[in-house]
């Protein structure tokens, strides 16, 4: 048992009805609980679709428990088939349906639909979201695609995009755009806007364009074993990225890898002096596995930051997250408990977090910007305007997002120079964030349990917290517990000035 | 919660931004090894709930909250919830209650965890009225000045704010639902002796005026004194509830069953704001409890109980309402469609209650057809 208020990922049959949504003419039979049906509003409000969710949910009740829920069943598919008329019937069950032990995938056999049916297992109690998304596409793709002849021109299918993923709906433009100025045309792309016709054509295309890997490996591979195709493994978010994956397809085309330039204005606005501040900036990167290792990337090689920890929630990605932190020299945090990932970054007091909603919401409790870079995300995360990760326009977006946060570079030698003036007190934050200002109590003293309990009996004569104040806000937090874990090992009650630069000193590598 | 991924997820959807404010709330997340035997699982909880009381140690009263894979599996909550109370007395009282969804349908979670306190309050024969449902403080506070200023003093507001604070039920505790969908709530105060007082629900000038005169009534307080109570609030509300509804006067509006708030809002609706009702859809109807409310809008809408949610679409497209009400999984695909919504799980949340509340109560109802009117770029894709 554990215990959780957050969830990075929802339970797998989430991930089956991302894939479900994301198609067309295709239906998911849901045996659940009457309760399960709040998934639809995470696609009608979060995602702001137009069309329910093509789920039915059986909606079993206590008194239905017993020999009636095989029945209620049965009825739910033939009604949802005749209802929907879907060209594929997925069926699954959820977490309460997988103890009651109908067979789903049996009894939906036994009905003789005039349409294939995909049974689905998703193991509720072991596994989450991106599994679900992956295994039900991979059923999917097992199911219905079959070695076809390849298309004349070279074509490739796109990958892994899905409802409720984060910018998948601008990706798809954004590399579709990349891809035909290469001279490749875009065969399916699936799960988002495939059809099961289209599922069955799939190896009409000369390869594969794995978009996501946490949605959309196994049916790769999968496809690289059945139909000859093999698959591209660079996630092209970032500028070095995109060259890099525009040269893994020419090679796969077999065209030579000549000089490919990326049209995006990252390299130069990064290299512009207006972002020289940007140099060496503490930057803590969490998220899916993903998102993750393509910004951590970026953020070291165009933009410049220092990374200062990286980590992800799915145990999916850990082997390669690890692989990449070391490089960095750290270690990665794989966790799927917000706390750890809170206590990290008080830790660590960046001066910048990329990261999900929950990290938002840590950086605001902590008063650390942050910008979002991965799922899960709330409604404001699935823009109107056009907005990609990947490819050219996907870098230009993420360079405003990441620097946005930021307090702007003369702007903070002012904070620094006039801090005691009222006008360019530190505690009011990033001048375009008014409603985002850190509250400065809780900068000081992050309500984590770290170090401050230590320091609790530690008191600090008001010269050296006037002292104190004069440091930069985004490094005060980790100043503070610094000199009170340091006053505290050597017995020393009172923090004077002379304290904090002693144990400024100490830390000092 | 003592459930699954789902569960967690679940409330993470629905409480939005609250999740990140610390709240007092948290799924125990079953997993495979707790599946595989019962006293394993038993142990994990113990395991569980000592860890969060060791750091939340301001938690006062502990829920343990069954859901369908607790319910499926048979975890005992009701003989775990004794046990712990026994271990943690009397600093911790732990109080078991179901809220799955194979039993309970949005706000029965609110019954079923008010019945199970009523249950563990003591006895008490003194005199009292007893109001059930949990309001926001502020509606709370305009209700409890009205009943003082018509001379009810003793009243006990359950649940209350503060566990452990006194309070206990007998046979001359008298009690009135401010909310309709506490129907086991209910039963268990009748089965603890008390005595009920029925009235339409406290929505709108009328609603809250029937509400507090069935109260008046019971416990003799003057006519001229109700009326000296009652009659500024009461005008007030008629004015403000007037301007709100001239934009819903003579519009027709379908109630996809979501709360149990259904019935005595459509009678609101329907008696002060003039609105024509098409189908009134509850999940549950508890005749003692909404029955007063019915009685005024049974000869002209359609009543359903429960739910099959494709046919309920096939009707409303077929009866094609000014404004539906439903909940966030059929709002906006309806939108689409070119129907005007209200979201309903707001309802449950905002103050809406007695005369202050009123033209708040009828403004929920307007903006969506207001803003529909407003617009002008077209809303479906």
């Amino acid at each position: 048992m554990k215990l959780s208020v957050w969830t990075y990922e929802g339970p797998p049959h989430v991930g089956a009805i991302r894939v479900a949504t994301g198609m067309k003419k295709v239906h998911l039979v849901l045996h659940a609980p009457q309760g399960d049906t709040y998934a639809d509003l995470l696609f009608t409000m979060i995602e702001r679709r137009n069309h329910r969710p093509p789920v039915t949910y059986t909606t079993f009740q206590a008194r239905d428990l017993g020999s009636d829920t095989a029945t209620l069943f049965k009825d739910a598919c033939l009604e949802a088939y005749e209802r929907f008329k879907p060209d594929l019937l997925l069926v699954g069950a959820s977490c309460t349906a997988e103890l009651i032990q109908d067979d789903p995938g049996g009894l939906a056999e036994a009905l003789g639909l005039p349409v294939p049916v995909v049974a689905l297992e998703l193991p509720s109690y072991q596994r989450k979201e991106n599994f679900g998304a992956d295994e039900t596409f991979y059923q999917i793709v097992r199911k219905l695609a079959h070695p076809v002849e390849r298309s004349s021109e070279i074509t490739c299918n796109l990958i892994g995009p899905t409802a409720l993923g984060f910018r998948h709906r601008d990706d798809i433009v954004e590399i579709t755009k990349l891809l035909n100025e290469v001279g490749v045309q875009v065969n399916v792309c699936a799960p988002m806007h495939a059809t099961p016709d289209d599922i069955t054509n799939l190896g009409r295309a000369h390869f594969n364009v794995l978009m996501y890997p946490e949605t959309g490996e196994t049916a790769c591979r999968h496809m690289e074993r059945t139909l000859g195709l093999p698959f591209t493994k660079t996630v092209p978010i970032g500028v070095s990225a995109t060259k890099e994956f525009v040269e893994e397809v020419l090679g796969i085309i077999g065209r030579s890898a000549g000089e490919s330039s990326i049209a995006s204005r990252l390299p130069w606005y990064s290299a512009s002096v207006d972002s020289t501040y940007l140099t060496g900036k503490r930057v803590f990167i969490f998220g899916d596995g993903s998102h993750v290792m393509t910004a951590a990337r970026i953020a070291k090689e165009e933009i410049g930051f220092d990374v200062v920890g990286v980590g992800c929630y799915n145990r999916e990605m850990a082997r390669p997250v690890r692989a990449m932190a070391k490089e960095f020299g750290l270690d990665a945090l794989i966790t799927e408990d917000y706390l750890e990932v809170e206590a990290a970054i008080a830790d660590l007091s960046p001066e910048l977090i990329l990261g999900t909603q929950m990290e938002r919401h840590i950086g605001k409790r902590l008063g650390i910007p942050c910008a979002v870079i991965s799922a899960p995300v709330h409604v404001q995360d699935f823009p109107a305007r056009y907005s990609p990760q990947m490819g050219a326009e996907g870098a230009n977006v993420i360079f405003d997002t990441w620097v946005h946060p930021l307090v702007m570079g003369l702007e903070e030698h002012l904070l620094t120079m006039f801090r005691e003036d009222f006008e360019f007190s530190d505690t009011a934050g990033p001048s375009h964030h008014a409603a985002h200002s850190p509250n400065q109590e809780i900068v000081d003293q992050p309500a984590s349990v770290t170090a401050s309990d230590q320091g609790a009996n530690v008191i600090w004569l008001s010269d050296a917290e006037k002292e104190l104040r004069k440091i930069p806000f985004f490094v005060r937090g980790k100043a503070r517990r610094n000199t009170e874990k340091y006053a505290t090992d050597r017995g020393v009650a009172q923090i004077s000035i002379e304290t904090l630069y002693e144990a400024k000193a100490h830390y000092a590598r | 919660m003592v459930g699954s991924r789902t569960c967690a997820h679940l409330l993470q959807s629905a409480a939005g931004v609250m999740i990140f404010a610390e709240p007092r709330f948290a799924t125990a997340i079953l997993e495979e090894t707790d599946l595989a035997g019962m006293a394993d699982a038993h142990q994990e909880l113990e395991r569980v709930v000592s860890d969060l009381l060791s750091r939340r140690p301001d938690i006062k009263r502990l829920f343990l909250v069954g859901s369908c894979p607790s319910e499926v599996i048979k975890l005992d909550l009701a003989t775990m919830a004794k046990k712990l109370s026994k271990k943690y007395y009397p600093s911790v009282n732990v109080v078991n209650f179901s809220g799955s969804g194979i039993e309970t349908t949005f706000t029965q979670g609110e019954d079923a965890c008010l019945e199970a306190v009523i249950r563990d309050l003591p006895n008490d024969d003194k005199t009292q009225l007893a109001v059930l449902g949990a309001l926001p403080d502020v509606v709370q506070d305009q209700m409890l000045r009205l009943l003082t200023d018509m001379g009810i003093e003793d009243v006990l507001v359950l649940p209350q704010q503060t566990a452990g604070a006194p309070a206990g039920v007998g046979k001359n505790t008298h009690f009135i639902c401010a909310q309709p969908f506490l129907g086991a709530a209910y039963d268990e105060m009748v089965r603890r002796g008390a005595n009920a007082i029925h009235a339409p629900f406290p929505f709108g000038a009328n609603g809250t005026t029937e509400w507090l005169a069935a109260i008046a009534k019971r416990f003799g307080v003057e006519q001229d004194k109700f009326d000296a109570v009652t009659a500024g609030p009461k005008a007030r509300a008629e004015r403000a509830i007037a301007k709100v509804s001239e934009t819903l006067t003579g519009r027709s509006i379908f109630f996809f069953p979501d709360s149990q708030l259904e019935v005595p809002l459509a009678r609101f609706l329907s008696d002060e704001c003039g609105m024509k009702l098409t189908e009134v859809g509850s999940p549950y109807i508890h005749r003692a409890l909404v029955g007063e409310d019915l009685k005024l809008i049974e000869h002209n809408a359609v009543i359903s109980e429960g739910q099959d949610v494709e046919k309920q679409l096939d009707r409303v497209t077929a009866c094609n309402p000014d404004l539906t009400v439903c909940g966030l999984g059929l709002a906006n695909p309806l939108e689409a469609q070119g129907f005007s919504t209200k979201w309903a799980i707001e309802l449950v949340f905002s103050p809406i209650h007695f005369y202050e509340q009123a033209a708040d109560l009828a403004g929920l109802f307007a903006r969506p057809i207001v803003r529909s009117d407003l617009l002008n770029v077209g809303g479906a894709i």
